[in-house]
Order: C-alpha cells, then sequence, then structure tokens
C-alpha cells in the first residue's frame, strides 16, 4: 500500500510518520507534484496557522494535483488544517482561498472558552462512521486549534462541543478528516489511523 | 462531554537523565527519560514534558536527542524546553518531535521570542513557562532556573506573553515546587482567571486531593507533577480514577 504523506514543511509530519510506522505502514514523505499525481493514498497533515498552509500548497503547486487527486476519487485523510483546508475559505486567513471541496467556511471557536481548545475532548456521532469503527463512543482525541468548521453541511459524522459544535470527524466520498490529531490520541487515535489504512488497501 | 483536565507528567533532565531536586536545587538521578516516557505513555498521561535544566543554567544548546528517543516513544503530545532562546532552538526542538516548545528565561528578556515560535508553529505550540514566587502582595517572576528575580508580576506577565503569542501557561510556583504539600492554588487561580489560554499548574503535588483542589478551586486546565510519578508514590490511572469519582472531568484510560 502506498501512502504518500504531504510534507509541505510546516506541521506534524514526523509525528504522523511515527504513528503509520508503529501500524507497520511506510509513508512517502513527499512535496512532489508528481508524487501526489501518482499517489494510492493522501494524509494531509497540518497544525499551526491555516496560511503557512495554504501558501505552502500553492508555492509548491501541489494545489492542483491534490485536487484532481481527491476528485479522481484517491482516499485522502486530512488532519487539523488538513481538515480546514478543505473548505472554501478560513476566518484565520480569510484573503486566502481553501481547496474548496466542502461548502462553508471555518470560524474562531467563540471567546467564550479557553482558546486554543487543547487537550483530549470526546465526539457526538451524528451517523456510523467507517473512520471510528471498533472505537468506543466515549473515547477521547487529542485536539490542538482554535479554529473549526462550526458550521458543517452534513459531511461531518461526529462533532465536538467546545464553545460551539464544530467538524470533528468527515467523511465524504472519498475525502475522511479529522480536526484531532490522531497520531497523537493514544490507542483510539492509532485505531483511527488504522480504520483508515484498511480502507486503502 | 467536556475537555479533560490533564494530568502531565514532567521530566527535568540535565540533558541526558532525568534528575530532581527541592526548590531547583540539591539535583538527583531520578532515571531514564526513555523508559519513564514509555510507562507514562502506556498508564494513561495525557502529556509530557521534557525540560533541559541544565541547559537552562549552562546556556547549553538544548538535548535533541533525548527529544528524538523520547518522542519515538508517544502516541500523546510532548512539550519541550529548557534554554530555548531563538527561533532556530526552537525548530530543533520541533524537528526532533517536539508538538510544543516552552520559553522560560529567554522570553522574559525579549518577549518577541514568543511570538516569533507563535508566527512559526501557532500559538498552540508555545508554551510560556512562568516560574512565580510570592512576593509580599505579589507574585514576582523568577528566571534562570527560579534563583533570579525578574522584577515583574506574574500575572502582568502571563497576559503579556499572551498577548504575544503564547498559547498556554506552564505555571510553576517556585515556593511550592519540591515541597509536596500542595499545588499553589490562589497564585493558579489569579493566572488563569487573567488569561484566555490553558493554564498548566506546576510545584507542590503529592497527594491526589491536590490535584482535585487545583482542578476545581486553582481553576488549571492541567496539573504536572514529577517526582511522584517516577518514585510510583502515585499511578497515573489511580490518580485519574480518584478525580473522576469527585467528578472532575478526566479521560480514563482504557
Amino acid at each position: 500500500m502506498n501512502v504518500t504523506l504531504i510534507d509541505y514543511g510546516a506541521g506534524n509530519v514526523t509525528s504522523v510518520e511515527r504513528a503509520l510506522r508503529r501500524l507497520g505502514v511506510e509513508s512517502l514523505r513527499s512535496n512532489s507534484t508528481q508524487s501526489i499525481a501518482n499517489a494510492e493514498s493522501i494524509i494531509l497533515p497540518g497544525v499551526g496557522h491555516y496560511s503557512a498552509l495554504i501558501r505552502a500548497l500553492d508555492q509548491q503547486n501541489l494545489r492542483a494535483p491534490l485536487v484532481d487527486a481527491l476528485h479522481r476519487g484517491v482516499p485522502f485523510l486530512g488532519i487539523c488544517l488538513g481538515l480546514q483546508a478543505l473548505y472554501r475559505s478560513s476566518e484565520e486567513a480569510p484573503e486566502l482561498h481553501g481547496l474548496n471541496l466542502l461548502p462553508g467556511r471555518v470560524s474562531q471557536l467563540p471567546a467564550s472558552v479557553k482558546l486554543p481548545h487543547m487537550g483530549w475532548n470526546q465526539l457526538r456521532l451524528a451517523r456510523p462512521s467507517r473512520l471510528l469503527e471498533g472505537i468506543s463512543a466515549d473515547a477521547f482525541f487529542y485536539f490542538a486549534h482554535s479554529f473549526a468548521a462550526t458550521e458543517p453541511n452534513g459531511e461531518a459524522v461526529a462533532s465536538c462541543d467546545y464553545g460551539a459544535n464544530f467538524a470533528a470527524v468527515i467523511e465524504q466520498r472519498n475525502i475522511f478528516a479529522v480536526q484531532f490529531h490522531p497520531e497523537k490520541s493514544g490507542e483510539a487515535g492509532a485505531r483511527l489511523l488504522h480504520n483508515f489504512l484498511r480502507l486503502v488497501a | 462531554m467536556s475537555l479533560a483536565h490533564r494530568i502531565i507528567p514532567c521530566l527535568d533532565t540535565d540533558g541526558e537523565r532525568v534528575v530532581k531536586g527541592v526548590n531547583f536545587v540539591g539535583l538527583r538521578d531520578a532515571g531514564d527519560p526513555v523508559a519513564l516516557a514509555a510507562r507514562y505513555n502506556s498508564e494513561g498521561a495525557d502529556e509530557l514534558v521534557v525540560l533541559d535544566i541544565a541547559a537552562s543554567r549552562d546556556r547549553r544548546p538544548t538535548f535533541l536527542e533525548t527529544i528524538r528517543r523520547v518522542a519515538a516513544e508517544l502516541a500523546i503530545p510532548l512539550t519541550a524546553g529548557g534554554g530555548i532562546r531563538s527561533l532556530e532552538d526552537g525548530r530543533a526542538v520541533v524537528r526532533a518531535g517536539a508538538d510544543k516548545v516552552t520559553v522560560n528565561t529567554a522570553a522574559v528578556e525579549r518577549p518577541e521570542l514568543i511570538s516569533e515560535l507563535s508566527g512559526e508553529f501557532g500559538a498552540q505550540a508555545v508554551v510560556l513557562a512562568i516560574d512565580a514566587k510570592r512576593d509580599g502582595d505579589h507574585w514576582d517572576v523568577r528566571v534562570r532556573g527560579g534563583r533570579d528575580s525578574a522584577n515583574r508580576d506574574a500575572i502582568e506577565w502571563a497576559k503579556l506573553g499572551v498577548a504575544f503569542g503564547a498559547g498556554e501557561i506552564l505555571l510553576t510556583s517556585v515556593d511550592r515546587d519540591g515541597t509536596q504539600i500542595g499545588f499553589d492554588t490562589p497564585l493558579t487561580a489569579a493566572i488563569s482567571r487573567a488569561v484566555s489560554v490553558p493554564v498548566i499548574a506546576s510545584g507542590g503535588a503529592k497527594l491526589p486531593e491536590h490535584f482535585a483542589e487545583i482542578f476545581s478551586e486553582g481553576a488549571a486546565d492541567a496539573a504536572l507533577a514529577a517526582s511522584i510519578f517516577h518514585d510510583n508514590m502515585q499511578s497515573i490511572r489511580e490518580l485519574k480514577q480518584f478525580l473522576a469519582a469527585r467528578h472532575i472531568g478526566v479521560r480514563l484510560p482504557c
């Protein structure tokens, strides 16, 4: 199985690589147009500022091959910013265009709660999920973000409540994404990554 | 469903070995960081902090190899720091596998360091470590491993640090550190209520009741301890069960 891990120069790529290795899968770290075009599955990790990810995708000419691959049905897992990038835009950098594969916008969580939303939280399941198969409904996942998709349009199979309700797990055809960090979420996170790899295989 | 209060073991190292001391002095060897990290990862720790307390003293570069070896053991977040003086120091720590970087003395001397790190890695990756000591009617910020006064009010510094881009405060009570008489609840509550970011309480923990108090009355989002976990005086699993029984939200290990 070929898993291409998009290494755009920031974020949690090494952690994701290590988590996949613990599951017996060697991923291919890449930021080349060619390897994304040929990928059998793609993971887009990301943490930090939205603009760093979007600018890197554009500067490294990765946007077009990535969007093409997703339209072609290549299985995709977005992590944290990798989820947020799927939407049209983000309030964190309103001047930039997201990948626009999902309608709607990413917004800042309300100031009524401490931000970043940092730590372990639980999910609210909306419908059966392939990524969450075999994972206890009260499992905790590790979040570290201040922005989120607070107005999902049916793409979210699970949401989380922190100041607002937001998309925590997205599944739409070949597009999967999680707002939390499965690579840092202990056994539950490992199981989720395992589920994604099984869908890919 | 709510955000769990985090229990965070801390490995104070001399770069290679875990060390411990009381009130920042009288250090002695307390074990292998990689073995301890693996143990805490499986026992249900929510996060791990690894500090190079020697680097802060001698201004040595940080202990990247230790971070790499520790990170390889973890499926939970790793925070690392000690002696981070520049964006380049922070980059090296993140490249070695840390999810978050702590800054302390260097940030007091040059707060722009916080915004530089935050600009590159995001606020969620920048932890401002504050060592605070009671001084009359306020808390004074201490630097260089707690030895010197920075002549700064801890609450004001915490607020300023957040304005510069810190995404979390790691608050250590110099008065309580190593004493095992409980966290500094008034200090933690004062800082936690003054800032909009999560606060990790540190210094003085021994009993499960200390953790219950710092989460309820101290308004801490996370609590950190070192030797009580290293010495097996307190198991993380039993501590979390104790807290859950008192209706304090925690992530119970499987």
